[in-house]
């Protein structure tokens, strides 16, 4: 009570906000920095030969093409596995599962997928895929490993956006006789879909970012031609820029930043595409 | 037509819910997987030698006490700039910031956790790390106390979405109730809204933490990565190794099923059991919370 009547609370009020205020612009001020010095120091790297060039001269000349098609790969590869799966997950959750116990062991399970290191990603990619099931180093490899990894924030994006759609929907469609996977496919996923595809793409942006379980599963150090099928390694952006920016003595800063700015580019491009789907459907949502 | 419509509904709601129980095949997958590599470590190397103070995976010296504590270190520094910081933000964007602030800070935050760890850590090695040697007049850059700043970085965005969705979940009429009995609003962040939304704040903490400790690129290129036992309050400042660095380091190297391969995989087992502590631990704050919230309401 002394401290409510206290007569410098409007002091403390003062030094207090100015503090949080301080701590959020501390926050915010290096990521912002980052971006803007990796693209002033990245874009002089970057031209055609560059991006459609293959490396040479022990990666320190050229392009990079082979790490950007890779990447690609990896990225749709990726998609191919967790989307479907991760919708239709986030569809039983939603619109299906009563809350029982096994529920709650799935919602546990997707947190606990969620929180598994990624390198730990990479051993078990290593373990099942590439030894077990034998598909060796490949871009299948490492596409599965990255699809699990994706899965739950799918999942848990895709689910809230399926929640989100008003009850009053269904009710409506199932009094009219459209059978429940009729109520949702056509009206729930329909409704749903802006925030799903968020969800879809910042998961992706992750796979399309990570090393760690892609070093053991898929990732080739240098690759001089693009890869051929599924069950060939490939290069990939972040993996290419730890290579080159902690195994290759003598690499042109130049090449190492051009590097850096396509892979962050790519990334920050879904970012900006999931972030206008979002506040597009939130400013035409009717409900 | 009619029955083709239901034989269809019946596939469809089968392969919906078999995707639902995925997570847990998963999880178990992944244990499975773990466990299977992992445990003929114990076969081949005695206990006592596992847990001792030397990694030296060439001459068979697989101690991974120093992989612990290497991790230990760094995630404890990376605790003390991703809580305050983390809290302090959540707190600034869903209490103080004016509305067009909060829209431009939660992408931005949210474009911090997107941001590939291997460009942090390539701006580690060629600005971070640098600073550091030249600032605190040392050998080398390549620390601990670099590693915990990147990796407070990297575990702000989970602190401050968790932490800004609990706060934002504290019902207006908690403040309202402050406010009108003449609280200021710092004493109603302070006193009230923060104290409403902590079990949401912890959780939050809990898993930043949690992502530190499983964070491996980053760790891996600016460490230094040497595998000592860090006990001392100066090995902040000088080169450590972590588990997630270890085995991305060296997993691409060892032959499939040797021993140093089986000890990798058992640190990776370490790890997972820590995740799974740290999720277990941190949604369960989050039930009891809700359990509590019910009881009171109801």
């Amino acid at each position: 009570m002394k401290h409510i009547f206290s007569r410098n609370r409007h002091l403390v009020q003062r030094i207090g906000f100015t503090g949080i205020t301080l701590m959020a612009i501390l926050t915010v001020t290096p990521i912002i920095a980052t971006v803007i010095y990796i693209l002033i120091q990245g874009v002089p790297a970057i031209s055609i030969e560059f991006l459609t060039g293959f490396p040479h001269d022990g990666m320190r000349a050229g392009g990079i093409l082979p790490a950007i098609v890779g990447t690609l790969y990896l990225t749709l590869g990726t998609a191919v596995f967790s989307v479907p799966l991760g919708i239709a997950a986030a569809i039983y959750l939603s619109e299906y599962a009563a809350d029982t116990t096994l529920t709650r062991t799935i919602r546990i399970a997707i947190i606990n997928l969620a929180g598994i290191p990624s390198v730990v990603y990479g051993l078990f990619g290593l373990g099942l895929f590439v030894l077990f099931l034998k598909f060796g180093t490949s871009i299948l490899a490492a596409s599965l490993t990255l699809s699990i990894m994706t899965l739950p924030v799918i999942i848990s994006t895709a689910e809230e956006s399926l929640r989100s759609v008003p009850q009053g929907f269904r009710t409506v469609s199932i009094s009219l006789g459209a059978t429940r996977w009729q109520t949702i496919r056509r009206i729930v996923l329909k409704e749903a879909l802006p925030g799903i595809l968020t969800g879809v793409i910042l998961g992706l942006e992750r796979a399309a970012g990570e090393t760690a379980p892609i070093l053991f599963t898929g990732a080739a150090f240098f690759l001089p031609r693009l890869p051929h099928s599924p069950f060939d390694a490939t290069m990939a952006l972040p993996y290419h820029l730890f290579v080159i920016s902690t195994q290759v003595p003598e690499m042109p800063i130049k090449i190492q930043y051009g590097t850096a700015l396509v892979l962050l580019a790519f990334v920050l491009t879904m970012n900006l595409i999931a972030t206008i789907i979002r506040s597009r459907a939130r400013a035409k949502r009717q409900w | 037509m009619e029955k083709s419509l239901n034989w269809r509904e019946f596939i469809i709601t089968r392969l919906i819910k078999a995707s639902g129980y995925s997570a847990i095949l998963f999880v178990a997958l992944i244990f499975f997987f773990l466990v299977r590599e992992g445990v003929p470590a114990f076969a081949e190397v005695e206990l006592k030698s596992l847990f001792n103070i030397r990694w030296y995976p060439i001459e068979e010296y697989f101690g991974i006490l120093p992989l612990i504590t290497g991790s230990l270190i760094v995630t404890i520094g990376a605790t003390f700039i991703a809580v305050p910081f983390g809290i302090g933000t959540a707190v600034y964007i869903s209490e103080i910031a004016p509305r067009w602030m909060r829209e431009i800070l939660k992408p931005l935050v949210e474009l911090l956790g997107g941001l590939p760890s291997v460009v942090l850590g390539f701006l580690g090695i060629l600005v971070l790390s640098p600073f550091i040697r030249v600032f605190l007049d040392l050998p080398t850059g390549l620390t601990a106390l670099t590693g915990s700043i990147l990796l407070g970085g990297i575990a702000v965005p989970t602190v401050v979405s968790v932490a800004e969705d609990a706060l934002d979940a504290v019902p207006r009429a908690y403040r309202e109730g402050a406010w009108a009995l003449g609280a200021t609003r710092w004493q109603t962040i302070w006193r009230v809204t923060l104290p409403a939304a902590k079990s949401g704040v912890l959780t939050g903490v809990m898993l930043g933490i949690g992502r530190a400790i499983g964070e491996t690129m980053t760790v891996m290129m600016v460490t230094g990565n040497a595998p000592v036992l860090a006990l001392k309050l100066a090995s902040i400042i000088s080169p450590v190794r972590t588990m997630t660095a270890t085995i991305a380091a060296e997993m691409g190297e060892v032959a499939n099923g040797s021993t140093h391969y089986h000890v990798l995989f058992f640190i990776g087992i370490v790890l997972f059991l820590i995740s799974l502590g740290v999720n277990i631990a941190a949604s369960s704050v989050v039930f009891r919370a809700k359990k509590r919230a019910e009881r009171i309401l109801s």
